[in-house]
C-alpha cells in the first residue's frame, strides 16, 4: 500500500448562481481504493464527481492529484494540454450512458484502440491485439470487434466504455452511475466485472451510485450525500452496518433485502 | 507478560435511532478483556447479550461509542476504535480476519477463488493460491466438482465451509469466528476444530462465538461472560 | 483590357490586403487553418471560390497562369476560371505547367515537377481534416492546438478493420513540418509525396469554410500511417493507352457500352508534352 494518497479535495463547493451544488466536502484517495459516493438525485453528487475530474471549477476549495512523477498538482492550475492528457491516460470516466462516453460510429475495435493511438501507438497488430484481449476481459464477443456499438445492447456498450477506459491503465477512474439504466441481470454481470477489474488492476476509483447495494459490493469507503454536503463517511460496511446519520439511516432503512 | 493480540477496554456501544423519534438503545458498555498470542477466546452468554456486536465493533462494522480496541499484529498496536478507515482496511488485510455466520455471496465468482482472494489480494502468485484454496477446500470435504462453481446455488453447510476456508487461507494473527459450525456435520466440525488447534500452535488467535458446546469445550481456552457487558438499565 | 467596371483582379485592395495577410499567417504556420473573411464570388460554392480568392490576392500582371481540374485544362471549372482571370486581370495564361507562375488546381498536382517561385492553388472544400469523427469546430481547434490526432489514427484504423488495407484513396491526411495535421484537399494519395520538400508555395483556400492554409517551399509533409500498414501511393498495372507514360496517375475512359475502357494521363499538359516530343 502507497503511503500518500492520490487524490485530495479540500473544502470543495461549488455554487450555479445563488444555487448549491456542493458545500465543503473534503477527503483523502488512496491508491488502489475504491470511495463511493452515494446520494439521491439533487444530493450534489454528481455535481462532486464534475469538480473531482477537472470538468467543473470550483467555486471554492482544491482537488490536488499525484502525478506520475509523484508531485501534487492542483488539477485548475494544470494547463489545459496536462489535464487534456490525464484525463485520456491517467483517468478514466465511465458515463452512465454509455453513448456519452463511446464514439457510436466507429467499430468497437477502435473504441477501445484510440487511447493508445492517442498516446502515440502506431502498430496497427498491437493495437488490435490489445482491443481483442480487452473485449475479451470484459466479456464482449471478439468477433464484433470490427462492429460499431450502435448494433450492441445497453450492457454491452457498457462493457466496451469500460474497456475503452481501462486500455491505457489509468490509475484513477470515476464512474457516475455505471450500472443505472441496466437490468438487474446485466447490473449483477457488470458489478461482478468492474469488482474483479478494480481488484486485479489496482487502480482508485471515485464511483457514483444512488445504489446502496452497489456501494457495498465495490467500495470500501463511502460519502453520503444530502442537500449537497457529505452528512457521514467511513468504511462502507461500518456507514451500512452501523449509520449514525438520521439521513444514512433512511437511506439504508429504505432498500428492499433480496 | 507478552503484549496481547487484542486488548479491549471500556468499549461501550448504543444505537441511536433516528427514524423511531431518536431513542438510544444502549447494548454494551464497559467490554474489557485480552486475547494473547495462540489463544482462542470464547464469548459466552444468551442470544441478544451483544456477542455478535462484540465481534462486529471488533472488525470495525460498528463504530464503539467509547473504549480503546488495540490489536497487535507484530507491527506493534493499532487503537481501531480511533483509527482511519485506511488503517481498518489495512489491519483486515494483514491481521484481522473475520468467518460470519452466513457467505455474502458475490454473483459469478467460483468457489476456489473466493477463498483464494485473500492470498491473491496479498500479492501470492495466483496458482499457489489457487493450490492452497483447492487444499483446504479438500480438507473440508467440499466435492471437487463445486470448486469451479459460484456458491449462490451451495447448501448451508457448503456455503459455511467456503466461508471457514476463505478465513483460515490467510492465517491472520486474529481471527474472528461468529458460529463458524453451525451448519456443518460431525466430521466437518472436527475438521474446524482442528485447523483452530494447528493455528493456534503457530501462534494465532481468535474470537469466537459457539454456540455447540463440543466444540467451544474443544477449543476454547477461556469463556467470557458477554452479559458482564450489558449496561445498567436506566 | 480590363474591363473598366471591375478592379484588378475582381477583388477590391483592402480585400486583397485581407487575404495576403491570412497567407502570411498560413506561411508562417504550416499547416495551421487560417481563417478569413472569405468573399462572394461570381460562382458557386464549390467551383473553387476558395482558390479563386487566393489567386486573386497573390497573382500580378507578369504572372502566367494555369488551372486544372482533375488534371486537365479543357474541363468546365478550369476553363471558366482560366477566363476569368483573363479577364478581370488581364494575365497570361497557359496549359503549359513548366511556364506557369500561378495554378490553380482541383484534384491533382502537375506531373511535370514544380520549381521554385511556382505558387500551386488548391481548391478545398472542406479544410478540417478531424471533421468527419468530430463535428465540433471548438473541439477540432483544441485538438489542433495541442496535438491531439489520435482521431486521425481511428479513421485509419477503421479503413483497414473494415478493408484490410488503408482504403482513403484521396483527402489523404497529412502532418506538415511535424506540428499540424492537414487535409490536402481531394487530391488522389497518389500527389501526396509531391507536396513534400516542394520548391513550389502551396496555397490552400477553402471559400464556404472561410480559411486558408499553406506548405511554405522545401516543408516536410508525411503522410499518415501505420508500422504495419505504411502508406503507399496507387499504382497502375499498365502504361497510359496514348503516351505509354508510366509511374503517373490514370484516369480510366469509358470507351463503349461494351465495356471497352482504356486508362490514360489524368495530367492532360504531361500527355500531350510526351505525345509531341514523340512526334518531333
Amino acid at each position: 500500500m502507497s503511503d500518500v494518497p492520490i487524490l485530495v479535495a479540500e473544502g470543495v463547493t461549488k455554487h450555479y448562481g445563488a444555487r448549491l451544488g456542493c458545500r465543503d466536502v473534503g477527503f483523502e484517495l488512496w491508491p488502489g481504493e475504491v470511495l463511493a459516493v452515494v446520494g439521491e438525485s439533487g444530493s450534489g453528487k454528481t455535481t462532486l464527481l464534475n469538480c473531482l475530474s477537472a470538468r467543473l471549477r470550483p467555486t471554492t476549495g482544491s482537488i490536488r492529484y499525484r502525478m506520475r512523477d509523484g508531485a501534487m498538482r492542483d488539477l485548475y492550475t494544470l494547463e489545459e494540454a496536462e489535464r487534456r492528457r490525464l484525463m485520456r491516460t491517467d483517468w478514466g470516466f465511465v458515463h452512465q450512458n454509455p453513448a456519452d462516453g463511446l464514439r457510436m460510429t466507429v467499430s468497437a475495435g477502435a473504441n477501445v484502440g484510440e487511447r493508445l493511438m492517442a498516446l502515440g501507438e502506431r502498430h496497427y497488430g498491437h493495437i488490435r491485439d490489445t482491443a481483442l484481449s480487452w473485449l475479451e476481459r470484459v466479456e464482449v464477443a471478439t468477433d464484433r470487434i470490427d462492429d460499431d456499438p450502435r448494433g450492441f445492447s445497453g450492457g454491452m456498450r457498457q462493457r466496451l466504455q469500460i474497456a475503452r477506459n481501462l486500455v491505457t491503465r489509468p490509475r484513477l477512474v470515476f464512474m457516475d452511475e455505471p450500472t443505472g439504466g441496466l437490468d438487474v441481470s446485466v447490473q449483477a454481470r457488470l458489478l461482478d466485472l468492474l469488482r474483479g477489474l478494480v481488484g486485479e488492476l489496482g487502480m482508485a476509483v471515485v464511483i457514483v451510485t444512488h445504489d446502496l447495494a452497489v456501494a457495498r459490493l465495490l467500495s470500501d469507503r463511502m460519502l453520503v450525500m444530502k442537500d449537497g454536503r457529505v452528512v457521514e463517511s467511513g468504511l462502507t460496511d461500518r456507514v451500512l452496518d452501523d449509520p449514525h446519520a438520521p439521513y444514512t439511516q433512511l437511506l439504508v432503512s429504505s432498500i428492499l433485502q433480496a | 507478560m507478552t503484549t496481547p493480540r487484542l486488548a479491549v477496554r471500556d468499549v461501550a456501544k448504543s444505537f441511536t435511532m433516528h427514524l423511531r423519534d431518536g431513542i438510544c438503545l444502549r447494548v454494551l458498555d464497559g467490554v474489557t478483556f485480552t486475547v494473547a498470542p495462540g489463544e482462542c477466546v470464547v464469548l459466552g452468554g444468551p442470544s441478544g447479550a451483544g456477542k455478535s456486536s462484540i465481534l462486529k465493533i471488533v472488525y470495525g462494522n460498528y463504530a464503539a461509542d467509547a473504549g480503546a480496541i488495540v490489536v497487535d499484529g507484530g507491527q506493534g498496536g493499532l487503537d481501531l476504535a480511533t483509527a482511519t478507515p485506511r488503517a481498518v482496511l489495512a489491519a483486515r488485510h494483514a491481521t484481522i480476519g473475520y468467518v460470519s455466520q452466513f457467505l455474502r455471496v458475490v454473483p459469478r465468482v467460483a468457489a476456489r477463488d473466493i477463498v483464494a482472494e485473500p492470498l491473491i489480494l496479498r500479492g501470492i502468485d495466483r496458482d499457489e493460491a489457487t493450490d492452497r484454496a483447492e487444499a483446504l477446500l479438500a480438507r473440508l470435504n467440499l466435492p471437487a466438482r463445486l470448486w469451479s462453481l459460484p456458491p449462490a446455488t451451495f447448501s448451508g453447510g457448503e456455503q459455511q465451509r467456503i466461508n471457514v476456508a476463505r478465513g483460515f487461507i490467510a492465517r491472520y494473527p486474529l481471527l474472528l469466528l461468529d458460529e463458524p459450525t453451525a451448519s456443518l456435520d460431525a466430521a466437518n466440525r472436527a475438521v474446524v476444530v482442528d485447523l483452530i488447534r494447528e493455528a493456534k500452535t503457530e501462534g494465532g488467535s481468535f474470537l469466537g462465538i459457539f454456540h455447540d458446546e463440543a466444540v467451544r469445550d474443544a477449543v476454547a481456552d477461556r469463556v467470557i461472560d458477554v452479559t458482564h457487558f450489558t449496561p445498567a438499565t436506566p | 483590357m480590363t474591363a473598366p467596371a471591375y478592379n484588378f483582379a475582381y477583388l477590391d485592395e483592402q480585400t486583397k490586403r485581407m487575404i495576403r495577410r491570412a497567407i502570411l499567417k498560413a506561411v508562417a504556420i504550416p499547416g495551421y487553418q487560417v481563417s478569413f473573411a472569405s468573399r462572394e464570388m461570381p460562382m458557386p460554392y464549390g467551383w473553387g471560390t476558395g482558390g479563386v480568392q487566393v489567386t486573386a490576392a497573390v497573382i500580378g500582371p507578369d504572372d502566367v497562369l494555369k488551372v486544372i481540374d482533375q488534371g486537365a485544362d479543357d474541363t468546365t471549372n478550369a476553363v471558366s476560371i482560366r477566363a476569368f482571370f483573363a479577364k478581370v486581370a488581364d494575365v497570361a495564361t497557359t496549359t503549359r505547367t513548366e511556364e506557369a507562375t500561378i495554378i490553380q488546381t482541383r484534384h491533382r498536382i502537375p506531373e511535370a515537377p514544380l520549381h521554385e517561385g511556382q505558387i500551386l492553388v488548391y481548391q478545398v472544400p472542406i479544410p478540417e481534416p478531424l471533421r468527419f469523427l468530430e463535428p465540433r469546430e471548438t473541439e477540432t481547434r483544441t485538438l489542433h492546438a495541442l496535438e491531439e490526432y489520435g482521431l486521425v489514427h481511428v479513421k485509419l484504423y477503421e479503413d483497414i478493420a473494415r478493408h484490410g488495407h488503408i482504403a482513403t484513396t484521396y483527402a489523404y491526411p497529412v502532418m506538415v513540418e511535424g506540428r499540424y495535421v492537414m487535409d490536402p484537399s481531394p487530391i488522389p494519395k497518389f500527389d501526396n509525396p509531391k507536396m513534400d520538400h516542394s520548391p513550389a508555395l502551396q496555397l490552400f483556400g477553402a471559400g464556404r469554410e472561410k480559411r486558408i492554409y499553406a506548405i511554405p517551399p522545401y516543408a516536410q509533409v508525411v503522410s499518415l500511417d501505420f508500422e504495419d500498414h505504411p502508406f503507399e501511393v496507387q499504382t497502375f498495372a499498365d502504361p497510359c493507352a496514348l503516351c505509354g507514360a508510366t509511374g503517373v496517375y490514370l484516369d480510366e475512359v469509358i470507351l463503349d457500352d461494351r465495356g471497352g475502357r482504356m486508362f490514360v494521363c489524368s495530367d492532360t499538359d504531361y500527355c500531350e508534352g510526351r505525345r509531341g516530343e514523340a512526334e518531333a
